[in-house]
């Protein structure tokens, strides 16, 4: 063995203390971008410094839904749709933590939109990154709630006729207090992003575009998973505040990305104890700060 | 099994004049529960009413969620947050809450739902009784798994059964279900709620040993796993995949094979110690009354005049459903003419006693549709058929 290939071998990844590792190779494709936005949200938590110990992490089903696997935290992988409402529960039981559901666009806003305007109108103070990868690809890409127009899918076979969501207008007028759109080849934007969301309180939405390299890609011909994350980052446009109802993606076409929310309104948490003090007087027991267990 | 008194802030001591749906909201308050999430439904939405009224004042938190699917979902994620936790519901309800249970079931989370059952099939009879989901608690999710199930026949049994439920579903890390109908959730009754110290509570199963060393699904000697909670800084996996000791995913037939024996067996290896039942002038007994809930009380009526008119008659009254009283059923069949079973379904537990005698004895069904209680006659009548 040359002394090149033993320094090879004790080469560590840079993440590794986040990362379990003994999972460790992943099942995305090569070219996914899920990998780089985890990536982004490992940096964040370091460069955040929270106590990882407080950090949960909670996925619904699909490709992203794996992160919850991969992440070395406290990690929850659920059912299809209902990481939102699972996370609900977990943060009101247990309010000291910053509680992270990482999915993708159909468990989020498809099979779990309902949850998702809800616990927006709550303000809930969750922590949501949505990969929208623009189809369902763990069961082989089918139109999804947020397929462009006239793209091709695997339940959409002539094209998809159906308009999508545009998750930033849905998150903001449902009531999420942040509101962010990046491409997975913005790494630096989407760490940032990230950070400022677990660094504040309510219901903090960030949508990253990724490629899906082996479904919606290949069927829609664009090329392999490196030239579409280029094209995707090429293509946006950064316009921080731009008004949320201008945000409509189209097939191939400009994305704009940015900040776009950030306002200050009481999470349910500080509402409920807000309100039922003021009530309840005394009888009122303050909950998650002086009973936590 | 480590036992606790419970907490006298959640304990409402004293005689009160509640009603079934009410009673359950203070048992469960009683037992500790600090966390409830659920969506309005006839006949059980009271309990919820209840626990936003009493639980601001007990430390915890009520939530009205926007579904059934999110309230299960958020009584899983309140588990792991350290809560003991519960909802209520009734038939359709229920049903949206199946998917999910699969996920309590295989993640091993205690929690208690109580199903205030009405008619159906859908939405049926939304205010008038029903024990139609009783084979819906055994089997409604996917794949295999055990439950435990409770029938209270009274407000006072919703209060006791709801610690018992709360109890049981600790001990067994397993979701725990109180099959209640809308004739109990709706009779008010006197209902006796005792001195905190006189009420004994089971403790969450914690995991006390090295943090290096923890293994979520390592199953302790007595075949439950140790459980802890997010935050606590062991930075666990749990999946509703089918898993190893880790928590990590293993797909395959030998992983499942383990899986799935564990959540069978560690209930039904525990049946004899799980099963209550309530049990009449069985010793001499030609035919035996089978019955639960609502529908006990309904029996004992015929059971008077079937044993003033001379027949030997003894009554089974199942305080638990599920597991099925298997053991007692097969040696009863041995030994009586008879069994007469009335519910309030069109023969559902029927089916088990069936199973059980396995052809050694008579099984008479009497089968009651829902949207009311038996006339006792036709109870009557089928031990007086089951008597010839």
């Amino acid at each position: 063995m040359s002394l090149n290939e033993e320094d090879r071998l004790e080469e560590k990844n840079p993440l590794e203390g986040l990362l379990r590792m003994d999972r460790i190779p992943h099942i995305w494709c090569p070219g996914c971008g899920i990998g780089t936005v985890v990536t982004s949200f490992a940096e964040a938590l370091k460069k955040s410094e929270v106590d990882l110990d407080k950090v949960a992490v909670v996925s619904g089903i699909g490709c992203t839904g794996r992160v919850a696997g991969y992440v070395k935290l406290d990690s929850f992988h659920t059912t299809h749709g209902r990481a939102i409402p699972f996370a609900t529960g977990l943060k009101l039981a247990n309010p000291e933590l910053k509680v992270v559901v990482f999915s993708g666009d159909g468990d989020l806003t498809g099979i779990g939109g309902n949850h998702f305007i809800h616990a927006a109108r709550r303000n809930m103070d969750l922590v949501i990154i949505c990969v929208n990868n623009f189809n369902y690809a763990m069961t082989g890409g089918q139109v999804a709630s947020t397929t462009p127009l006239t793209a091709n899918a695997s339940t959409a076979p002539y094209g998809n006729f159906e308009g999508a969501f545009s998750l930033p207008y849905l998150a903001e007028a449902s009531g999420a207090t942040y509101v962010a759109r990046w491409t997975a080849l913005h790494l630096r934007r989407v760490t940032k992003s990230i950070q400022e969301a677990l660094g504040r309180k309510g219901f903090s939405f960030i949508e990253v575009i990724t490629p899906c390299v082996t479904l919606y890609a290949r069927r829609n011909r664009l090329g392999d998973g490196l030239n579409l994350l280029k094209y995707y980052y090429d293509k946006s446009e950064i316009q921080h505040n731009a008004d949320t109802r201008t945000l409509d993606i189209s097939y191939q076409g400009k994305l704009i990305v940015g900040k776009f929310v950030e306002k200050e309104r009481p999470t349910f948490l500080d509402a409920m104890n807000e309100h039922l003090g003021r009530v309840l007087g005394d009888d009122y027991q303050l909950y998650g700060r002086i009973n936590n267990d | 099994m480590k036992k606790l008194k419970a907490d006298p802030k959640g304990v409402l001591t004293g005689a009160h004049y509640l009603d079934g749906d009410y009673a359950l909201a203070e048992g469960a308050l009683a037992a500790g529960c600090r966390f409830f999430a659920g969506y309005p439904i006839t006949p059980s939405t009271e309990t919820a009413e209840r626990f936003s009224e009493r639980i601001p004042t007990v430390g915890g938190v009520f939530i009205q969620m926007e579904d059934e699917l999110a309230s299960i979902a958020a009584l899983i994620g309140a588990v792991w947050g350290g809560k003991k936790v519960m909802t209520v519901t009734s038939g359709p309800g229920f049903s949206l809450m199946m998917e999910n249970i699969g996920l309590a079931c295989i993640q091993e989370t205690p929690l208690v739902i109580a199903n205030v059952q009405r008619g159906g099939p859908s939405t049926g009879l939304p205010t008038l009784t029903g024990q139609q989901d009783m084979m819906q608690a055994k089997w409604g999710s996917h794949g295999d798994y055990e439950i435990i199930a409770l029938s209270p026949d009274s407000p006072q049994e919703c209060f006791d059964l709801a610690i018992e439920a709360f109890n049981l579903s600790e001990t067994y890390r397993v979701p725990t279900f109180i099959m209640t109908d809308e004739c109990v959730g709706h009779m008010h009754e006197k209902v006796v709620i005792p001195p905190a110290e006189e009420i004994e509570l089971v403790e969450r199963k914690w995991y006390t040993g090295p943090k290096d060393e923890f293994l979520p699904y390592k199953n302790d000697k007595d075949g439950i796993p140790f459980m802890v909670k997010a935050g606590d800084g062991y930075h666990f996996h749990t999946t509703g995949l089918t898993h190893d000791e880790r928590g990590y995913p293993v797909i395959n037939a030998e992983c499942q094979d383990v899986q799935v024996r564990h959540l069978v067996e560690k209930i039904r290896n525990n049946a004899d110690k799980i099963i209550k039942l309530e049990e009449n002038e069985i010793d001499n007994a030609e035919v035996v009354v089978i019955s639960y809930g609502i529908t006990s009380r309904v029996a004992v009526r015929a059971v008077q005049q079937a044993r003033k008119a001379g027949m030997k008659v003894g009554t089974i009254r199942l305080i638990t459903v599920w597991p099925f009283a298997e053991k007692r059923i097969r040696e009863l069949a041995k030994k009586v003419k008879a069994f007469v079973v009335p519910e309030i379904n069109y023969g559902q537990m029927v089916r088990e006693v069936e199973r059980c005698v396995e052809g050694q004895a008579k099984v008479i069904s009497v089968p009651h549709c829902g949207g009311w209680v038996h006339d006792p006659n036709d109870i009557f009548k089928a031990i007086k058929e089951a008597s010839k």
